[in-house]
């Protein structure tokens, strides 16, 4: 009842208008249906959430009572066989790796990033450098993915010898099958320039954010500029950049055509991360979808459901994270 | 004191040596001479150990110019100085890592696309023409993007319009939290996903895939964009101007259609013409939704239809150097049809802005 009186009463802060009922008779029978239909989107906006969620599970139970492997833990795909048998192990397994590679990647370079626009660029440049950096959002995935397949993959072999000669002891760079770059470990530097962009502006908000009273006392005390900014922009900061870098594990996570188009699908789970091979959710989707009969598209919508609870956690908690710290600080009251 | 300190700030990095408190200190021009030395340093070693990769040379310069510049100034300065630098050199180091995938995906991009793109290429569709040999175009690539992406903004925006007028005008309760939440956590949704939800709508009820499944996933994808971004837009809309309108007896929902939406409208054009960029490269959902096709078909409604993602998509799997240069003709066409609708969104921007008094 609380919720509907605001909304009842036409103006929400002169409340009652001077004008009489009959008066305004045509106008209340605009504001209803006005109301109605505005109230009326936002109630098929959830609707839509909601059959998103009921649709995918109703096709994926489907899917995984006729599957006579583990689905969790199986480590095949192959739907279309008698009997059918597949499961997500390998998929959880290279969607998180090369989101994580992304995210070690991507989450300190744009923080650099956003320091650089908000603190360091010669103040008339700040707006249109971030600009470039939004472009970078801007470009379709399918061309970040021809761009790395057809340009990068062959322009990483050097990195890649040169890891595997150096750094071999540490077992993930160690390349022990031949083959071009078409592993995890390219997916995860494709997927963090692509997540860049979106890490970067939410960051850059927040440390734009950071009260000047805080910088100034820093300044006042001779703090150098790098002091400045560990001692009052990092600490303020630190809870936007964590909801900032989870928002990039959400689209790296579900990224398709870049993944798609670089990596050459296996289904084995290996932490030498330079060897081609592995598999993701979405680019699982993407190459299995052409050849799979009834069941195969069932099963594809199962691992598609797992995805999309997968995300759907990671940016509810990034979400909240950032709800959270608007109430504390109240810095966008 | 706070005079010194607030003029500090904005000026380049070393503090200016009329103060007296300052010891000894680099001249301005340090950084730049630092570069040059280490561009130097990391050419002539380049050079000398015969690397072929210029990326090596350029990396070993900026790995020479944040040595130099941290010796250097712990000598000459002090520690602290020296770290100041040091952060100074790795934050404009890590914007420049950002900046050359950009240019480096541009440049492939048009150096590679600019091979077959000609009036041929955008008049002619692939009806006839085997995938690995050279000719064809992107015609009904074009016509199937337009679609589809037209017909996910019919759909998206006035959802999208009236969720937001909900959500600024008159959500208080419990409802409009959850879809503000809900909003939020929708333009996370990864764009297979929203394609194989109306893929499995399509299995219940034993549709076929055409444009129109297409556009139905990619409105999934926009109508979050549209709400938020007119949200904020609503939100800049002054008061007053509601009041004012209120208080001559005009009814609210004239009010906000006549004086808060019209106030807003730049805004909202731009943040309209940014999602339509942003699906319109989307690739996933056309690929289980729309099929792909060869041929022309200007009926969204009915049957297969092609994009330009999907077409990039499909060149790229057939893997022949003719079909290579078509996809990379046709990335050039998509890109500078986004860049196009990013370039003019943000011109409306910044020239339609609601002005906040700053």
């Amino acid at each position: 009842m609380a919720s509907t009186t605001p909304i009842d009463s036409p103006p929400p802060t002169q409340a009652p208008p001077v004008a009489t009922e009959k008066s305004t008779s045509t106008g209340r029978a605009g504001d209803k249906i006005f109301l109605a239909l505005s109230r009326g989107s936002g109630i098929l906006l959830l609707a839509i959430m909601a059959s998103i969620a009921g649709f995918l599970a109703y096709r994926s139970a489907i899917a995984i009572s006729a599957d006579e492997g583990n689905f969790l833990t199986t480590f095949d795909w192959d739907p279309a066989g008698d009997p059918p048998v597949f499961g997500i192990a390998v998929l959880l397994f290279g969607t998180v790796v090369s989101s994580v590679i992304a995210m070690v990647i991507a989450v300190p370079i744009a923080v650099g990033i956003a320091l650089f626009i908000s603190h360091y660029a010669p103040r008339r440049l700040a707006a249109p450098l971030a600009y470039v950096v939004d472009l970078l959002a801007a470009v379709p995935s399918i061309i970040y993915g021809i761009w790395g397949a057809l340009f990068l993959v062959p322009y990483l072999e050097g990195l890649n010898l040169w890891l595997d000669e150096f750094f071999a002891w540490t077992y993930l760079f160690e390349k022990t099958e031949v083959g071009v770059a078409r592993s995890l470990f390219t997916v995860g530097i494709l997927l963090a320039i692509m997540i860049l962009p979106i890490v970067t502006s939410v960051s850059r908000e927040v440390f734009l954010q950071v009260p000047r009273m805080n910088e100034e006392a820093a300044l006042a005390l001779g703090a150098t500029r790098w002091e400045v900014i560990r001692m009052s922009v990092l600490p303020f900061g630190r809870s936007g950049v964590i909801s900032a870098s989870m928002l990039g594990l959400g689209r790296a996570l579900g990224e398709t055509m870049a993944v798609a188009t670089v990596l050459s699908p296996s289904f084995v789970i290996s932490f030498h991360l330079l060897n081609p091979g592995g598999g993701t959710f979405a680019q699982n989707i993407a190459a299995k979808f052409d050849e799979a009969n009834e069941l195969g598209r069932d099963a594809l919508i199962a691992s598609g459901l797992v995805l999309f609870i997968l995300t759907l956690l990671v940016n509810g908690a990034a979400r909240l994270i950032i709800a959270r710290r608007k109430e504390y600080s109240g810095a966008n009251a | 004191m706070s005079q010194t300190a607030v003029q500090d700030r904005p000026a380049p990095v070393p503090p200016s040596p009329k103060s007296p408190l300052s010891s000894r200190a680099l001249p301005r021009w340090a950084p730049v001479g630092f570069a040059a030395a280490s561009i130097a340093l990391g050419c002539g070693l380049g050079a000398l150990a015969g690397w072929e990769s210029r990326t090596q040379w350029g990396l070993v310069s900026a790995l020479f110019f944040v040595l130099i510049s941290y010796t250097v100034t712990s000598a000459v300065e002090n520690k602290r100085q020296a770290k100041d630098r040091l952060a100074t050199s790795v934050v404009w180091v890590c914007f420049i890592l950002a900046v050359v995938p950009l240019l480096s995906l541009i440049w492939v991009t048009v150096s590679r696309g600019i091979k077959v793109l000609d009036t041929y290429f955008l008049t002619h569709s692939m009806a006839g023409v085997p995938g690995f040999e050279a000719g064809g175009g992107v015609y009904h690539a074009i016509i199937g993007t337009l679609e589809q992406v037209g017909l996910a903004t019919v759909i998206s925006v006035p959802i999208g319009l009236l969720t937001a007028v909900y959500l600024v005008e008159y959500g208080k309760g419990a409802l409009a939290k959850a879809v503000t939440f809900f909003v939020d956590v929708m333009t996370g949704i990864p764009s297979i996903v929203a394609g194989l939800f109306i893929l499995s709508i399509m299995l219940m009820f034993q549709l076929s895939p055409s444009g129109l499944m297409g556009a139905l996933a990619l409105a999934i994808l926009m109508i979050p964009v549209v709400v938020r971004s007119t949200e904020e837009m609503l939100k800049l809309v002054p008061n007053e101007l509601r009041e004012a309108a209120l208080a001559l007896g005009v009814p609210k929902w004239r009010t906000i259609v006549k004086v808060v939406v019209p106030t807003a409208l730049g805004g909202i054009t731009t943040g309209v013409m940014l999602a339509v960029a942003r699906i319109a490269g989307e690739t996933a959902p056309i690929m289980l939704l729309v099929f792909g096709s060869q041929l022309i078909n200007a009926n969204p409604f009915e049957g297969a239809q092609s994009s330009l993602p999907f077409y990039i998509w499909e060149q790229y799997r057939v893997g022949s150097e003719a079909s290579y240069d078509r996809a990379w003709a046709a990335a050039l066409v998509l890109i500078a049809f986004v860049m196009l609708l990013n370039l003019v969104a943000r011109g409306i921007a910044r020239w339609k802005a609601p002005k906040t008094g700053r």
